[in-house]
């Protein structure tokens, strides 16, 4: 198993997945797949994939230590911002099909409908994360400080999910489940540590390891 | 659209051959791009023959109705294919695959409460009460997308006339069919069914409110509400109730179900109102669907010299 992970062809294979739902988009694109309202269903599908990834990514850690898997590291820059890519595309089509980049419009958008409100703000805290997650930054910031910034994705994910639940007329169903495929994942953050502070029997990682890519 | 009103055309020239062609290109791609990455549709849908999949019968002797605008219409692809009918289904892609099997002959509406002359009738007694026509309205949905569609049906005030409402009936009250069996999908959707909307007595009898049965020369499709539904042009779409149960007439303001569900969102009235948002989002400008920009909304989807009467005085900020 730590063979596979390790190989190069591991990251192109997780490469190649990660861009199938951009390519099924253009797909549909060209075969009329995007119901007739495409631009409804680019905005549903890109929203949709930035929240499965941010889950992914904050999986990568629970699934590290349940599996006994620590090469799962590998991959979870990458997870990350394939995250931060399909919120790029989500948020370029709304601000070019909604908005047509009427930043007047956006901006009274923003302040005024709170789902709107969150979701930019789940965008934007994004940001950083993109900008900081090259080897250079970590190296730069520090170890300690990268982490306690990247802890952001928290935030992000949740404001991501309030996003989607403030947005939708009447099935709450989808929202919450994302709601609570996240809300695992951030719990097992908190019982992890508490469990670590009790017992301090499993061993940790060196931190230098938990952020390469 | 100018065709099909030449009266010794056939049903495929109604619907041409090309836009069932389209259809089964347009689903078969829906079904690889699925298979390949969103988990919707399932693969042996791919296979299962989609013959008969709309109640398409052709009307014939269908007039044409000063009441229709002569805005371009949406294609019947596009109307059968991006609906809202929550009773099959979440996406607007659902009502076309869940309610292929929707059973709706035989069907019969019952008519009621206040009316001096209550009864119960077939769909097909309700297609004899009056003249069909053809109205080509706009509707516009709350989500801030649009279609024209060539609605078929005749003014709902031909039945009302015909059951004579009392003078204690002041508002109609619609009821939709609901049916766990038939409609799985709805327990997902965090609504509680039948769906039940309703009009004041004078909304109901504007003769721009359609008792529709049809669209685009045939039956109506399964999605769209068959057999028989309400379409009332200048309000909201939730307020067009689909495969109507049971009309009743009665002595105060009934129930609606979007109303029941946020009541501070959906309004018992609905009018298209372009300067009265949804707390969620603007209703100033709108998708039509095919358009790539939007377009302003218009004050009562552009009814109001035939209907602005009704609200004379009312605060419609505050009846929204």
């Amino acid at each position: 198993m730590r063979a596979i992970l390790t190989s190069t062809w591991a990251k192109v294979c997780v490469f190649a997945l990660c861009l199938l739902p951009v390519v099924s988009l253009v797909w549909r694109f060209f075969h009329h797949g995007l119901t007739a309202n495409p631009l409804e269903f680019i905005t549903h599908a890109t929203g949709d994939w930035t929240l499965r990834f941010l889950a992914l990514t904050l999986a990568i850690s629970p699934l590290r230590k349940l599996l006994r898997l620590p090469d799962l590291i590998r991959f979870r820059r990458m997870l990350g911002l394939f995250a931060f890519f399909y919120a790029c595309l989500h948020f370029t089509t709304y601000i070019w099909f909604d908005k047509f980049f009427d930043l007047a419009e956006m901006w009274k958008d923003v302040s005024k409908r709170r789902f709107i409100t969150v979701g930019f703000t789940a965008f934007v805290l994004l940001i950083p994360l993109a900008i900081t997650s090259t080897a250079g930054w970590i190296r730069r910031l520090g170890g300690r400080r990268w982490q306690q910034l990247h802890r952001l994705i928290y935030a992000s994910a949740i404001a991501g999910v309030i996003h989607y639940y403030w947005l939708v007329k009447s099935a709450v169903i989808r929202p919450l489940t994302y709601g609570a495929i996240i809300a695992i994942l951030l719990l097992w953050r908190v019982f992890d540590r508490s469990w670590k502070r009790e017992g301090a029997t499993t061993e940790l990682q060196p931190k230098v390891e938990r952020v390469q890519g | 659209m100018l065709i099909r009103k030449t009266p010794d055309l056939t049903y495929a020239d109604v619907t041409p051959k090309s836009v069932y062609l389209d259809r089964r290109k347009f689903l078969r791609g829906l079904g690889f791009a699925g298979a390949a990455s969103f988990a919707g549709p399932r693969l042996w849908e791919l296979a299962a023959p989609r013959e008969h999949a709309y109640a398409g019968t052709k009307f014939a002797n269908v007039t044409k109705s000063p009441y229709s605008t002569t805005e371009k219409e949406n294609s019947f692809e596009d109307v059968t294919h991006y609906n809202n009918f929550y009773e099959f289904g979440l996406d607007k892609t659902d009502p076309a695959k869940n309610a292929r099997n929707f059973k709706t002959s035989p069907w019969s509406v019952s008519i009621e409460g206040e009316v001096a002359k209550p009864r119960k009738m077939t769909v097909e007694e309700i297609i004899q009460i009056a003249p069909l026509e053809e109205r080509i309205y706009r509707h516009r949905c709350v989500e801030a997308w649009s279609i024209v569609v060539p609605w078929i049906g005749f003014s709902f005030s031909e039945l009302a006339k015909l059951v004579e409402p009392t003078p204690k009936a002041k508002y109609v009250a619609f009821e939709s069919y609901f049916n766990s069996q038939q409609m799985p999908e709805a327990r997902f959707t965090g609504i509680e069914f039948p769906y039940v909307e309703g009009l004041r007595l004078d909304e109901a009898m504007n003769p721009l409110t359609l008792l529709c049965v049809g669209m685009y020369g045939e039956t109506l499709a399964n999605q769209d509400g068959a057999p028989v539904r309400m379409i009332i042009p200048w309000k909201y779409g939730f307020k067009s109730a689909k495969s109507l149960l049971k009309i009743r007439f009665v002595k105060g303001e009934p129930p609606t179900t979007w109303n029941r569900l946020a009541p501070r969102e959906y309004g018992f009235y609905a009018n298209v109102n372009p300067s009265v948002d949804h707390p969620r989002w603007s209703q100033a400008k709108e998708r039509r669907l095919g358009e790539f920009f939007k377009r302003d909304t218009l004050m009562f989807n552009g009814y109001g010299e035939q209907v602005a009467s009704l609200y004379t005085g009312m605060d419609l900020r505050k009846y929204y």
